[in-house]
C-alpha cells in the first residue's frame, strides 16, 4: 500500500503547483468574497439565525467542509479513473505483486494526503482571520479530513469501473455543485421550511459542515458529533468495501 | 527577397457568407446535445436560489438599495450567465478544437479563412449568451423577481456583454499552451465573479479600492444589466456599453492576427 501512495507522492512532488489553484486559491476567494464581503452585509442586521456570531465565523468552517469535498472528489473521480484507464498508472501496478487492495488503499492515502494539507492551508487562514482557536482548529482540520474522505472512498470506487469521463461532469455539476450551495454553507438550515430539512439531513456535507462548524465555534455536543463521526465514518467505510470490489472487477479481470 | 516580417502572414479578410457556414456548423453540433445549454443554466439558477434567497434571509435589506436582495442579486447573476457562457465557448470551446478535436486543421483547407472561423466562434457564442440570457429572465419571472418591465432590456445587453467575453475569451486562448493553463483563467475569473458587485454593492468596497472594481469589464456588464433591471436607467449606461464594444474590439483584434500566426505558420 505504502508503495503505491510513494507513486502519487513521486508524482505529486513534480505536479503539485497545478493543484494549488483548485484546492487552495479558490476556498480562499470564497471566504474572502463571501465571507467577508456577503458578511459586511449580513453583520449589519442583528440576525436571529446566525446566534450571535459573525457570518465570517460561520461560514468558515463549512466553506473548508464543502472544499475538502471538492478536492476529494476531483481527486477521487478524474484521477482514479484515468489511473484506471488503458494508459493508466494502476495498469503499470497490476503487474507488480501489489494487489487492487493495497493500489486501492495507497491511492486513498494520497488523497487524504492532498485533502489534509490543502485543509490546513485554509484553517491557518481561519486562525489569521481569528475565526477560530488553536485547540478547536485542530479539530475542525480533523473535521474536514474526514469529511474529505467520506467523498473519496465512494468517488474512487465508483471511478474505477468509469469508462468515460463526462459521467464526472456531470455529477460534479448536478450532485456536487447543489450539494455545496444547499448543505447548511452559506445558510443554517434553520431557515428552510419545515417539509425540506428532513433532505438536508440526509445530505453527508450537512454533517461534515456541521460537525466542522460545532468544532471550529466550540459549540459541540457530545451526541450531535457522534452523529455526525458516525454518518461520515460510515460513508468512508461502505466506499472501502465497495472499492475493495469494483477495483479488483476493474484491475484483475 | 526574404524577410522576418514575411514569414508572418497576413491576416485574411472575412467572408459573410463563409462565417455564417460555420456557424451553421456549430450550431448542427448543439443541436445534437441540448445539455450544455441546459447546464449552463443550472449553476446560475442554484446560485440565485442559493446565495439570492437563502443568504438574502440573513441580510435583509441592502444599505441604498430599494428592493429585496434576491432581486438586486438576479440581474448581476444574469450578466455573469452571460459572461460564463460565452466566455466557456471560446475559451475551453475553441482550445478543444485546436488541440484535441483539431477542426480546424479540416476547415481551413477549405475557402473558410481564420478570421471567418474566429468570428463565427464568437457569433456562436453570442448566440449562446443570448439564449441562457433568455432563459435566465425566465427564471427570474418565474421566481418573481423582476422589479421593470426594462428587464428586457437585458435581452440585447447580453449581446454587447457576450460579445466582449467571447472575445476576450478567444484572445486569451491563443496565449495557452495546454489545458492545465485553465486554472490560471480560472485564477482571474473566479475574483471578478466574487468581486465586481456581483453580492454586494461597490459602497462595501473602501474609496480608494473603488476605481479598481470599476474597470472590470464584469463590473460594467453587471451595471448595464442591474441598472435597467431595477428600473433605474441612464446615461451612464452609455459607458458600459462604449467600455464593452471598445474591450470586446480589442480582444478580437487581437484574437484574429494571433490565431492567424498560430494556424497558417
Amino acid at each position: 500500500m505504502w508503495r503505491e501512495f510513494g507513486y502519487w507522492m513521486t508524482q505529486y512532488r513534480r505536479t503539485w503547483r497545478g493543484t494549488i489553484v483548485i484546492s487552495v486559491a479558490n476556498p480562499l476567494l470564497f471566504l474572502l468574497g463571501v465571507g467577508v464581503g456577503i458578511g459586511h452585509l449580513v453583520d449589519r442586521q442583528a440576525s436571529v439565525p446566525l446566534a450571535g456570531v459573525s457570518y465570517l465565523a460561520f461560514f468558515a468552517p463549512g466553506m473548508l467542509a464543502a472544499a475538502s469535498m471538492q478536492t476529494a472528489f476531483l481527486e477521487a473521480s478524474n484521477r482514479v479513473a484515468m489511473a484506471a484507464g488503458p494508459d493508466g498508472a494502476y495498469r503499470g501496478a497490476t503487474t507488480t505483486p501489489l494487489s487492487p487492495a493495497q493500489i486501492m488503499g495507497g491511492h486513498l492515502l494520497f488523497i487524504a494526503f492532498r485533502v489534509a494539507t490543502s485543509s490546513a492551508a485554509f484553517t491557518l487562514v481561519m486562525l489569521a482571520f481569528r475565526v477560530t482557536g488553536g485547540a478547536r482548529a485542530l479539530g475542525t482540520l480533523g473535521g474536514a479530513l474526514l469529511t474529505g474522505m467520506a467523498f473519496a472512498a465512494p468517488a474512487a470506487a465508483w471511478a474505477v469501473g468509469l469508462r468515460q469521463s463526462r459521467h464526472i461532469h456531470a455529477v460534479f455539476r448536478f450532485v456536487i455543485m447543489p450539494m455545496y450551495l444547499f448543505s447548511g454553507t452559506f445558510f443554517t438550515i434553520t431557515q428552510l421550511p419545515h417539509w425540506l430539512r428532513p433532505i438536508v439531513y440526509v445530505l453527508p456535507l450537512y454533517h461534515g459542515a456541521q460537525l466542522c462548524r460545532t468544532l471550529s465555534l466550540g459549540t459541540a455536543t457530545v451526541a450531535g458529533t457522534a452523529v455526525h463521526v458516525g454518518v461520515l465514518a460510515a460513508l468512508v467505510l461502505a466506499g472501502i468495501v465497495a472499492a475493495r470490489v469494483t477495483y479488483r472487477r476493474r484491475l484483475h479481470p | 527577397m526574404t524577410t522576418l516580417t514575411s514569414t508572418r502572414p497576413p491576416v485574411p479578410a472575412a467572408t459573410p457568407s463563409r462565417t455564417l457556414a460555420m456557424i451553421e456548423r456549430n450550431f448542427m453540433i448543439y443541436r445534437r446535445s441540448l445539455t450544455p445549454l441546459l447546464s449552463a443554466m443550472v449553476e446560475p439558477v442554484l446560485y440565485l436560489v442559493s446565495i439570492g434567497i437563502g443568504v438574502g434571509m440573513l441580510i435583509g435589506d441592502v444599505a441604498g438599495v430599494h428592493v429585496r436582495y434576491p432581486a438586486w442579486v438576479a440581474p448581476a447573476i444574469l450578466a455573469t450567465t452571460a459572461m460564463n457562457t460565452a466566455f466557456n465557448q471560446t475559451s475551453f470551446g475553441v482550445f478543444s478544437r485546436i488541440r484535441a478535436e483539431r477542426t480546424y486543421e479540416a476547415i481551413l483547407p477549405t475557402p473558410v479563412s481564420v478570421t471567418d472561423i474566429a468570428c463565427a466562434e464568437v457569433a456562436s457564442a453570442v448566440i449562446n449568451a443570448v439564449l441562457t440570457s433568455i432563459g435566465f429572465v425566465v427564471v427570474m419571472a418565474v421566481a418573481g423577481l423582476v422589479t421593470s418591465p426594462a428587464v428586457l432590456l437585458a435581452i440585447p445587453a447580453s449581446i454587447l456583454v457576450g460579445f466582449a467575453f467571447a472575445a476576450g475569451g478567444l484572445a486569451v486562448t491563443t496565449f495557452l499552451r495546454d489545458f492545465a493553463d485553465f486554472q490560471y483563467i480560472q485564477l482571474v475569473m473566479l475574483p471578478m465573479y466574487l468581486f465586481a458587485t456581483t453580492f454586494y454593492p461597490l459602497s462595501t468596497y473602501p474609496a480608494p479600492l473603488r476605481p479598481v472594481i470599476e474597470v472590470l469589464p464584469l463590473y460594467q456588464s453587471i451595471q448595464l444589466i442591474r441598472e435597467p433591471a431595477l428600473g433605474a436607467a441612464g446615461w451612464s449606461q452609455l459607458l458600459s456599453v462604449a467600455y464593452l464594444a471598445a474591450f470586446g474590439v480589442a480582444a478580437m483584434w487581437i484574437a484574429v492576427r494571433r490565431m492567424t500566426r498560430i494556424m497558417l505558420s
